[in-house]
């Protein structure tokens, strides 16, 4: 019981994280659907995300915004991650976008998103 | 003299300005957005070589640019070095004449097709010479998206079948980017900076742990993924097929290529070759790299289809830079390097002819070439260039690298890469010696033509000009190559290497 706390308070959330980034690699391969394939990349990207987050907590910290008198760094968080963090949901927002945009022209020329189909009518 | 500082600056700053103005100006007249991107490249191509000459009169010394002044470790900066200058001089000539030749193919279409070609091609360009310069960990991978959103779009732009292959690729290379973001996590966490030279000083401490050897595998799988190392391939055939043919041999020149110049950034001057997981990590790039070898020749020689065949040489041509770099010497090195920018010009030389093939007949089955050298003469000169540097014979450029590399296995005393070498240099003989006799030997195919010829060689004169000059720059290259590996890539070498 000991090791499982010990194991839970240190590496547990990167433990989920890491089922997280590949339940994602997982979705991507397996299902048949393209939209499922996409939905399972954005599930793939979350999971990096939380990881930056989550290695940039510290215990006892608040958030980055400066209090006047108080300029000891170990008191706020490090905002590097969330700042590297906004520029990765903004890059996985324009994948998305692409994403989809292609995936309304692959269903108006070929008149499905399953995977198998498609390949069946674009082999034709 | 105020803008000479700022050249490195404006390799990215003019094409990605053009870029965002491109779609605008399109739509007042169609062509005007056209113009603005390629004297945009121009000048891009100008500030390259200008930034070149800079660190060469310096005795290859770094030239740092500080993005808004900010010292760097705090801010980003860009770095550039002989050798990482002369792969930005490669992206932008490429760009510049790749930019020409695509005029004939978008001349029906709607400015917004037109306008959004031309954005999405400067982008890609911006992408690319953005990864090769910056100095920043996270800042590369925001060129790494750039480059392939853009990718993503001039696939796609190909016709019915690109959309899907655009897609998948979309797919595969968001796995290798969220990979790329994972490795830059764990060196973030062990070493508290993103900035390169940084980074080299603060990770010697923790080479031996295993987050060290996390991170690494994460980059190797993320430049693997976008290199199209061997078994990470599968995004490429279809990718090449049906891309848009203008803009193809700029995609397939440097959109493989610049990840591995990527990948030798990381692996050789921030983590350093000398430590264990490095060595191992290099030990795995070789084994891949003489199965890509292989199974790309066998896979090229089995395809029907010209542009495939090409798009399975390059997962072969791929795994010469791997084991280049897997050997771990300075002859090795040097001959991953030049190999990188030989294929660059051979590849884009041979799908510049495949796609004005495409524009004039609008087939292009390997089986069908019968006196092509009567329709085309240029593009068949260029064509038969290119094929004997793929092979490797003297004095196209192929065959330098190709001898650099087998100087390294030697010295090495790594024969097996001597053994691959030789075997693929003959598997490559068969299956281009066999886009020569079918050009000369065969009788003439009968081909129905799309585009009557405009010109006495066969194709527009825009698209003669750059056929020619990619074409001339494969014997050029090969002839300066010792000028080109003393002069300029052993001022840039890792400094391993230098003793």
């Amino acid at each position: 019981m000991e090791v499982l706390n010990e194991f839970l308070a240190t590496k547990g959330i990167y433990t989920l994280i890491m089922i997280l980034f590949f339940l994602g690699v997982y979705g991507m391969v397996l299902s048949k659907n393209y939209m499922k394939k996409l939905m399972a990349m954005n599930v793939m990207q979350v999971a990096v995300i939380f990881l930056y987050l989550c290695f940039s907590q510290k215990e006892g910290a608040m958030i980055p915004i400066l209090v006047p008198g108080n300029v000891d760094p170990a008191s706020y968080i490090n905002p590097l991650p969330q700042a590297l963090m906004l520029t990765a949901i903004v890059v996985s927002m324009g994948t998305t976008g692409v994403a989809i945009a292609l995936l309304l022209r692959i269903k108006e020329s070929f008149g499905s998103i399953e995977e198998g189909e498609v390949l069946r009518r674009a082999s034709k | 003299m105020m803008l000479f500082e700022q050249s490195p600056l404006f390799i990215v700053l003019l094409p990605i300005t053009a870029a965002l103005l491109c779609p605008l100006l399109s739509k007042l007249k169609k062509k005007l957005g056209s113009y603005v991107v390629m004297a945009a490249l121009f000048g891009a191509m100008l500030s390259a070589f200008t930034t070149l000459s800079r660190t060469l009169n310096d005795g290859g010394s770094k030239v740092h640019y500080w993005m808004g002044n900010w010292p760097a470790p705090i801010g980003i900066e860009f770095v550039v070095d002989p050798l990482n200058s002369l792969v930005l001089c490669m992206i932008t000539v490429l760009a510049f004449l790749i930019s020409i030749y695509s005029i004939p193919f978008l001349k029906d279409e709607e400015w917004l097709v037109y306008g959004g070609y031309y954005s999405l091609y400067a982008l890609l360009t911006v992408g690319l010479c953005g990864m090769v310069a910056t100095g920043d960990l996270f800042n590369m991978y925001v060129f790494l998206e750039v480059m392939s959103i853009a990718g993503y779009g001039l696939i796609a732009l190909g016709g019915k079948k690109s959309m899907l292959a655009a897609f998948r690729y979309l797919l595969i290379g968001t796995i290798g980017a969220s990979f790329y973001l994972l490795g830059t996590a764990f060196i973030y966490s062990l070493t508290g900076s993103l900035n390169m030279a940084d980074i080299a000083v603060r990770i010697t401490p923790f080479y031996s742990t295993p987050l060290f050897a996390m991170a690494c595998a994460c980059f190797l799988v993320a430049f693997g993924i976008k290199m199209a190392l061997f078994p990470l391939h599968g995004w490429q055939p279809d990718s090449y097929t049906f891309a848009h043919p203008g803009a193809i041999g700029f995609i397939a020149g440097c959109m493989s290529k610049v990840p591995a110049y990527a990948m030798i950034r990381v692996f050789f001057y921030v983590f350093g070759v000398n430590n264990p997981v490095v060595e191992h990590l290099l030990n795995v790039l070789g084994v891949l790299g003489i199965a890509g070898i292989l199974i790309g020749s066998v896979m090229a020689l089995a395809q029907y289809d010209f542009r495939r065949m090409l798009a399975y040489s390059s997962v072969a041509q791929l795994g010469y830079i791997a084991i280049g770099l897997a050997m771990g010497n300075m002859y090795g090195f040097i001959g991953a390097v030049l190999h990188l920018i030989n294929h660059a010009f051979m590849k884009a030389c041979l799908f510049l002819v495949v796609g004005g093939l495409t524009y004039r007949y609008g087939e292009i089955n390997l089986y069908r070439l019968g006196g092509l050298n009567n329709k085309m003469p240029i593009s068949t000169i260029a064509i038969i260039l290119a094929v004997l540097s793929m092979v490797g014979i003297p004095p196209t450029a192929g065959f330098f690298s190709k001898w650099y590399l087998l100087l390294g296995a030697y010295e090495g005393a790594q024969y097996i890469y001597i053994v691959v070498l030789v075997v693929s240099s003959l598997l490559n003989a068969l299956y281009f010696f066999r886009i020569i006799e079918q050009m000369f030997v065969e009788k003439e195919a009968t081909l129905t033509e799309i585009h009557k010829p405009e010109t006495k060689f066969g194709l527009p004169v825009t698209m003669i000009i750059p056929i020619a000059t990619t074409g001339l720059s494969i014997l050029i290259l090969g002839i300066y190559s010792t000028d080109i590996v003393s002069r300029i890539i052993k001022l840039g070498l890792p400094e391993v290497f230098v003793r």
